[in-house]
């Protein structure tokens, strides 16, 4: 009877019932043929792989991550809800140790979801990965997090929500943001300067194909991860890099993410995109499951699987191997290059402008940071979308000094509900989450 | 009047049922050694004196296919199995003669790599000089296109006695099992189709000529002739006859455990409104997890002779039988003999039992009857803790929609049915642990045999509709038809309810009316670059599993 090496955990959750609109790439068809594979193949009935119903999360669970305009429910419906909840449970399943990984199948996406919520921003309404991860912090007390999102876009969500926080390495491998959704991703990206140098993004040119992802995944991910020495690496298994895949220009492949997954042995991984429901997702889900599990991978391919068909040029090689040098470069300098702007104390301002491009709004932001040599800092966010909604949104990190968690509260009391109908305090040294509401 | 017969591993019951409830019954040691033989001489016994012309059906649970497969002695036969992309074929492997082959279909029932008839004609050369008769064909995803599947049928046909194809077998997808499943209907079938032959043989002779009814897994009938194409299905018909029997007696609109007190055992199974629960995939036997329907049941080592230890001060029960209970000139000490002592049975040497429990107790400071308290109320505990994680298990089956996360549908048990040989003591004593009424199945050392009499005949049938392909499929029925962009999951319900009504007449299902339960029913519309290009259509339907007869009048007759 075939055994799995790893005891290996799933959340298979295909929503079959909820799309974003009929034809919208996310809609109920999309994981259809992938479930027929997973079927097929037995997958549930190996020894050693177990399959667990999704729970559901709380409105608490989401507000340690989020700031939702006007209010969680607005922005939420039940499938995101499910989605994370199923995320939440593989993850419970691996820290009560059911399991020894776990993979969460599930849809909605969620890693291009920020800490402000206005709508949907690249299918993702709620950042399924971070509300799995904040949850796991507050009920087992694991502190160091990496994310590796391997999601053909870039994860500009997961990157925003951990841009100050020192203790979550956040890696993201994607398609170079000049060619592709939403634009960013670059490597200068390294996070804000409390936490400078835990975001590490790793752009890679169209037409990038299995030899330059793993080049990457061992040459500079696992290296890094190496030195961070987390106590738990999340994947974000996102599917779009894929050759057959629609929306993007890649030439990854199921044995591609196989391999990868292999390499990288998340403690868990979450799907995130993927939209080749039936050339790719099939295959390349079988594979990161039968990776997981440690078992033999080397039968699931395509149907029109050809190697050489998709193998990268040299250019591709050698800019990947340049960019890769860079990133790497940049991660064994941080704590040089943190320590100077960190001594500057007092604060740092910068204003930028958000598309939710599923749901067309615009939103604008003003972030200010405290600059703190003994924590992640206090930050808030002045966010005004052209709906008209303007919210105050303020935060304390989990391991807030006391200079910071005062500044957090000096802010919230000091703040105008005439100017901020909505003033929120995301207090996370104490769990909560505070609110007052003008009456605008 | 029916016949129904269960050929139990120890005993073997058998009940005539007629019009004014249970007419006679018999319960006969089982020669394992001679099952036919002991289904004869008990019908014999319960025809002697009857009119047959009276006689409208006998029903049969044997365990003849469960004795085979778990003793392993079947017979040598072939499987071909063409798998392509995903996980090594090998790894399934049932027996000596099982070979791996080209060809490949994916997951819409695309021809991804052609079969190489070649290949195929060599192995059929190869089976042939093994002398295999028997053969078992396999495809991945074969119930989305069984084309391969019947190809190598027609390339081997004529040379072989039977050929059993995985695409007949269950509409549902599961490569490894549809492997197993065709394995074990096609290794049984040489044993199964010279027994029932022979039986079928001697009732005519004997000038019974009624038709006779086989008992499945899933707790239904059906007819010998039918029985001969799925004989695997025969598998664990006891458990199911035995649950079937109790039917009458859960109440209409909750939620019933029912539980089985053997000798070594206790088998566990959920009813839901008179409805027996089914495993979502299908039977395990002797290592094998097939896709053969059945009850969803469990079986804990707790019965009225499991043996009784002391071990670090901590009370086992079980999970072996050593002995019967020293009462009836047992060996070792069993919750039997906890009854004798707590004088609530008799009939036996309570003397026996008592000094069992004393040396049990010895050293402990304990008295013997408090000592035999607290085992029987081990026991208990054990077996409600069983109960209890079938329930769990049941409500943490994951689902696929948000609609049936909102729904919810619990499995919360309001009422416990038991039965087996010391049942009405477990039932006082479990009475006080639950806060659920609990019942004593009325007739319960038959209740078995009266399971297998009165079960109705069941069956399934899965619809597969692909608009953009432009096909609707059932495999199992070897139906497919072209349909257009307009089919949608209402005609494909139609056309299921259509085909299942077909199966269950040919099954030999007597019912004026049949009762058709929708299993799944979904619609997705398939999208290829912003543009609706069809629709994909996944329709189950069944016959559930249940009685012939009214639940009330069953009740009624019985409970006289
Ligand atoms: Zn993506
Ligand atoms: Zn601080």
């Amino acid at each position: 009877m075939l055994k799995a090496k790893n005891r290996t955990g799933l959340v298979f959750f295909p929503a079959f019932d909820w799309a974003i609109s009929p034809t919208h790439p996310e809609r109920e068809e999309r994981l259809l043929y992938t479930q027929d594979q997973v079927l097929e193949e037995g997958l549930f009935d190996i020894d050693g792989i177990v399959e667990f119903k999704p729970d559901t999360v709380s409105v608490t669970d989401i507000q340690r991550v989020h700031f939702c305009v006007p209010d969680v429910w607005s922005v939420a419906t039940e499938s995101h809800f499910i989605s994370a909840g199923g995320a939440k449970t593989i993850g419970m399943a691996v820290l009560d140790g059911e399991v020894d990984r776990g993979f969460a199948l599930v849809r909605p996406p969620g890693h291009h979801a920020m800490r402000v919520v206005h709508g949907s921003r690249g299918f993702c309404n709620i950042n399924i990965e971070a509300v799995m991860i904040e949850f796991l912090r507050k009920a087992y007390g694991i502190d160091r997090v990496a994310v590796v999102d391997t999601d053909c876009h870039h994860g500009d969500g997961t990157q925003d929500i951990y841009w100050n926080d020192p203790d979550t390495l956040f890696i993201s491998i994607h398609q170079d943001g000049r060619t592709l959704y939403p634009g960013s991703g670059f490597i200068n990206e390294q996070g804000g300067p409390n936490a400078l140098g835990t975001t590490v993004n790793i752009p890679l040119p169209p037409f990038t194909s299995e030899e330059g992802f793993l080049y990457v995944t061992e040459n500079v991910v696992l290296p890094i991860l190496a030195d961070f020495k987390p106590d738990l690496v999340v994947n974000s298994a996102g599917q779009d890099n894929h050759y057959s895949d629609p929306i993007t220009n890649m030439n990854f492949s199921a044995q591609g993410y196989a391999k990868l997954t292999e390499m990288l042995q998340p403690d868990i991984a979450v799907l995130e995109g993927g939209y080749s429901i039936e050339g790719a997702l099939p295959y390349v889900n079988v594979g990161i499951i039968l990776a997981m599990a440690g078992i033999d991978f080397s039968r699931v391919t395509e149907p029109d699987y050809d190697r050489l068909r998709i193998r990268q040029g040299a250019e591709v090689t050698r800019t990947i191997e340049k960019i890769a040098g860079v990133v790497l470069g940049n991660w064994r300098q941080r704590e040089e290059r943190r320590e100077p702007l960190r001594r500057k104390a007092g604060i740092e301002e910068r204003t930028r402008s958000v598309f939710y491009d599923t749901d067309g709004i615009r939103e604008t932001q003003t972030e200010i940071n405290r600059l703190c040599r003994d924590c992640a800092g206090a930050w808030q966010i002045a966010s005004i979308s052209d709906r008209g909604h303007r919210i105050l949104a303020i935060h304390i990190p989990r391991k807030a000094c006391n200079s910071c968690a005062q500044q957090g509260y000096d802010w919230f009391e000091a703040a105008d509900t005439t100017a901020f109908p909505l003033v929120c305090l995301q207090d996370r040294t104490l769990n909560q989450f505070n609110q007052k509401k003008g009456s605008a | 009047m029916i016949i129904g017969l269960d050929v139990g591993g120890t005993h073997t019951d058998v009940v005539l049922f007629g019009q004014e409830g249970l007419i006679k019954e018999i319960k006969v040691p089982t020669d394992p050694a001679d099952l036919f033989q002991s289904i004869l001489h008990s019908l014999d016994e319960i025809t002697s004196g009857v009119r047959f012309a009276e006689i409208r059906r006998v029903v049969l649970s044997t365990t003849l296919a469960t004795n085979a497969i778990v003793q392993g002695q079947i017979p040598p036969v072939g499987m071909i199995v063409s798998a392509g992309p995903g996980l090594d074929p090998e790894l399934f492997r049932t027996n000596p003669h099982y070979f791996t082959v080209s060809g490949a279909i994916d997951h819409r029932g695309r021809e991804i790599r052609p079969l190489v008839e070649n290949e195929i004609r060599g192995i059929a050369e190869v089976l042939k000089k093994e002398e295999i008769r028997h053969v078992g064909v396999v495809g991945k995803f074969s119930v989305r296109n069984p084309a391969h599947e019947v190809t190598i049928q027609n390339l081997l046909a004529g040379s072989f006695e039977r050929i059993f194809t995985g695409h007949r077998i269950a509409g549902q997808l599961n490569f490894n099992r549809r492997i197993a499943t065709a394995y074990l209907n096609t290794a049984t079938y040489p044993i199964h189709r010279t027994f029932f032959q022979a039986v079928n043989r001697s009732l005519t002779e004997k000038g019974l000529n009624v038709p006779i009814y086989i008992l499945k897994a899933d707790g239904g009938t059906m007819s010998l002739e039918s029985s001969m194409e799925f004989p695997g299905q025969t598998i664990l018909s006891g458990p199911a006859a035995s649950v079937i029997g109790s039917v009458a007696f859960a109440p209409a609109d909750a939620d019933t455990l029912v539980m089985d007190i053997g000798g070594t055992t206790t088998d566990i199974a959920v009813i839901r409104n008179r409805v027996p629960q089914l495993h979502p995939f299908g039977a395990r036997i002797g290592g094998h997890r097939t896709l053969i329907r059945s009850l969803e049941t469990r079986s804990i080592g707790i019965g009225g002779d499991s043996v009784v230890r002391i071990e670090g001060g901590n009370i086992r029960v079980g999970p072996e039988r050593i002995s019967a209970a020293l009462a009836y000139g047992g060996t070792h000490p069993t919750p039997t003999d906890a009854l004798f002592v707590l004088g609530k049975m008799n009939g036996g040497d309570r003397h026996k039992s008592l000094q069992g429990y004393q040396a049990l107790a010895a050293g402990s400071g304990t008295d013997p009857e408090e000592l035999a308290r607290q085992v029987f109320e081990h026991a208990c505990r054990g077996i409600l803790a069983e109960a209890n994680s079938l329930v769990d298990r049941i409500n943490s089956r994951p689902v696929y929609t948000l609609q049936e996360i909102q729904e919810g549908n619990r499995i919360r048990p309001a009422h416990l049915l038991v039965m087996g040989g010391p049942a009405s003591y477990f039932a006082e004593q479990i009475g006080k642990m639950v806060d659920f009424t609990v019942q004593v199945v009325p007739r319960c050392q038959v209740a078995n045999a009266i399971g297998a009499a009165l079960a109705r005949t069941t069956c399934e049938v899965t619809l597969f509709a692909d608009t953009e392909i432009g096909t609707v499929l059932a495999p199992e029925e070897d139906f497919e038809q072209k349909v257009g962009k307009g089919y949608t999951d209402q005609d494909a319900l139609r056309t299921a309810a259509e085909l299942l009504k077909k199966k269950a007449r040919q099954m030999g299902a007597v019912m004026p009316e049949l009762e058709i339960e929708v299993l799944e029913r979904q619609q997705f519309n398939m999208v290829r670059g912003f543009v609706t290009t069809g629709k994909n259509i996944r329709v189950r339907v069944q016959v559930k599993p249940g009685l012939i007869m009214d639940c009330e009048t069953v009740a009624a007759r019985l409970a006289n």
